[in-house]
């Protein structure tokens, strides 16, 4: 038997053949759209798969699942999570960040390259 | 407490599909995906039934204000359906949800390609009950654009002996139907099947033919009712008959025989079957095959045998239009072209074109869920999922 030499990564994702239709006025917003329907199924996945971990642990005696609901955090583990929580937003809401910084910024410090380029081009 | 529209009933989980030999296993995250693809096709069906409030608060009352009247066909709701930013963004992920489980079988699927083309090769090995024949190609009707999403279509072979698309189908249709069609993917079949056995208990069909079998998933209910029937399946896609019939082997049916053929093009005689079924086939049909593929099937048609297709309903003068107009949402996104001509036409006419007589016409309805036993008489679910949901229109005649 022949062995399939296939690349399933980006084989998975191949696009139907067919024009396929945009319903939203700005094509990129679609996108970004979809992007986020896809992450949101990718927390779905992991919720579950914690789930699935908590309940075989409680079903080993391990743990048990109303634990979970009556932890409290130690002094220390409540910052290392703050701490953890206010990295991962910071990470995520970067852009917002930074189109803020460019408000704040003064104008020379948003210099474009294409004027950069411009100017030092320019005879 | 309420049930939210957005839940309905919910889905059963991935876990509940047979998992026959040649099932592509899925991991646990890939089972997730897939739950999660469920809830996402149930959620959005209770999105779906906000273009009913957008019709009757928006779109009416300004389609009358601009024209003096109020709309005459589903084609005039879908003008004004396209530009309303409810539909749209529905329809954006409605489009993408497709999208995401083509994604997500073929995902499961091509990971593991090599062991299931393997698997199928050792089942389908030296039995006579597949037949294929690399001369017959899909018509262009069914490979112009790739139906449903359905990467691949129903033939595209990546490999010699592949069966991918085949396994993919399997893999997914669940998650589409949100699990509407049971473990078996065979709701449909399965309706039939006990419909008939109610409706005619004196009904010995010796040879039955089911066109446009694909993965022969709703046939094998049938076969299994009439054990002792010859059951033809044909289909034009190999890789989709080679799974279909290692699939029916995993599950142990064994009287069904899997033909690579065009329905178009049969050398059977006149009058060879006492049974023909069509399941979901018609609608992915042009005009003009339709025509060519009824009056054929009549000529197979033993006087005094079954013709009876399943599809979802036509649309009648009794339907709303908004319903009309969300249900061929299929043809014009999900790449169903023919589905919305197809879906226009009278019944009784499409069956005039195979020489049945009106007087002949039967049609009811069969459900893969019901609440007592009856598959005529359907469960009632939360909010319906238009052109998806496990609840079918049962069309044919008795040939006289
Ligand atoms: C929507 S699928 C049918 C699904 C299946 N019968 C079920 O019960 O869900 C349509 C099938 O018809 C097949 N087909 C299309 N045109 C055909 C033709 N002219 N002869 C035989 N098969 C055909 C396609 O390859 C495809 O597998």
């Amino acid at each position: 038997m022949k062995k399939l030499n296939v690349d399933y990564i980006a084989d998975a994702g191949k696009k139907a053949k067919g024009k396929r239709p945009w319903f939203l006025d700005n094509p990129e917003v679609e996108k970004v759209l979809s992007i986020t329907m896809a992450i949101a199924g990718e927390l779905a996945v992991a919720r579950e798969r914690l789930d699935t971990l908590e309940r075989i642990l409680e079903s080993k005696g391990i743990m048990n699942r109303d634990e979970i609901e009556s932890f409290i955090p130690s002094e220390n583990d409540a910052n290392e999570r703050q701490t953890w929580h206010a990295e991962y937003l910071a990470r995520i809401m970067r852009i917002i960040q930074q189109d803020r910084e460019a408000l704040e910024t003064a104008p020379d410090m948003n210099e474009a390259v294409e004027d950069l380029v411009k100017e030092f081009t320019e005879e | 407490m309420k049930k939210s529209e957005y839940s309905g009933q919910l889905p059963p989980t991935y876990d509940k599909v047979i998992r026959h030999d040649i099932f592509p296993e899925p991991t646990h995250d890939e089972t997730a995906r897939f739950n999660f693809i469920a809830s996402l096709n149930q959620h959005l069906a209770g999105v779906a039934a906000g273009n009913k409030i957008v019709y009757e608060k928006r779109l009416k009352p300004n389609f009358n204000k601009e024209n003096g009247r109020d709309f005459e066909n589903r084609h005039e709701v879908h003008r004004a359906l396209k530009k309303d930013p409810y539909w749209k963004t529905w329809s954006a992920l409605r489009r993408n949800t497709m999208e995401m489980r083509q994604q997500a079988g073929r995902s499961v699927v091509l990971r593991q390609i090599d062991e299931l083309n393997e698997k199928a090769e050792i089942l389908n090995k030296g039995k006579s009950t597949l037949q294929l024949n690399s001369e017959i190609k899909s018509p262009r009707y069914a490979s112009a654009v790739d139906i449903h999403l359905q990467v691949g279509g129903y033939d595209t072979e990546l490999v010699e002996g592949d069966i991918s698309v085949g396994a993919n189908y399997d893999s997914g249709i669940f998650v589409t139907t949100t699990g509407g069609v049971g473990p078996g993917i065979d709701g449909g079949g399965r309706a039939v099947a006990t419909a008939v056995k109610q409706k005619f208990p004196d009904f010995k069909p010796k040879r039955i033919l089911d066109v446009g079998c694909t993965i022969g998933h709703n046939v094998l209910p049938i076969a299994k009712a009439y054990p002792d029937a010859e059951v033809i399946a044909i289909d034009t896609g190999a890789p989709v008959l080679r799974y279909g019939h290692a699939r029916a082997q995993a599950l142990g049916v064994n009287n069904v025989t899997f033909i690579q053929a065009d329905v178009e093009n049969l050398d059977y005689e006149d009058g060879y079957f006492d049974w023909i079924q069509t399941t979901m086939f018609l609608h992915e049909l042009s005009s003009k095959s339709i025509r060519k593929i009824m009056s054929e099937l009549g000529r197979m048609l033993k006087p005094g045998g079954l013709l009876l297709q399943v599809e979802q309903p036509n649309y009648t003068p009794k339907m709303d239009l908004l319903e009309q107009a969300i249900r061929d949402w299929d043809c014009w996104y999900n790449n169903e072209p023919f589905w919305s001509k197809m879906h226009g036409m009278d019944t009784k006419e499409i069956m005039r074109m195979g020489g049945f007589k009106d007087e002949d016409y039967m049609e009811f309805q069969a459900a893969a869920n019901t609440d007592n036993g009856d598959v005529t008489k359907p469960a009632k679910s939360v909010s319906e999922d238009y052109g998806r949901e496990a609840l079918w229109t049962v069309f044919g005649a008795w040939k006289s």
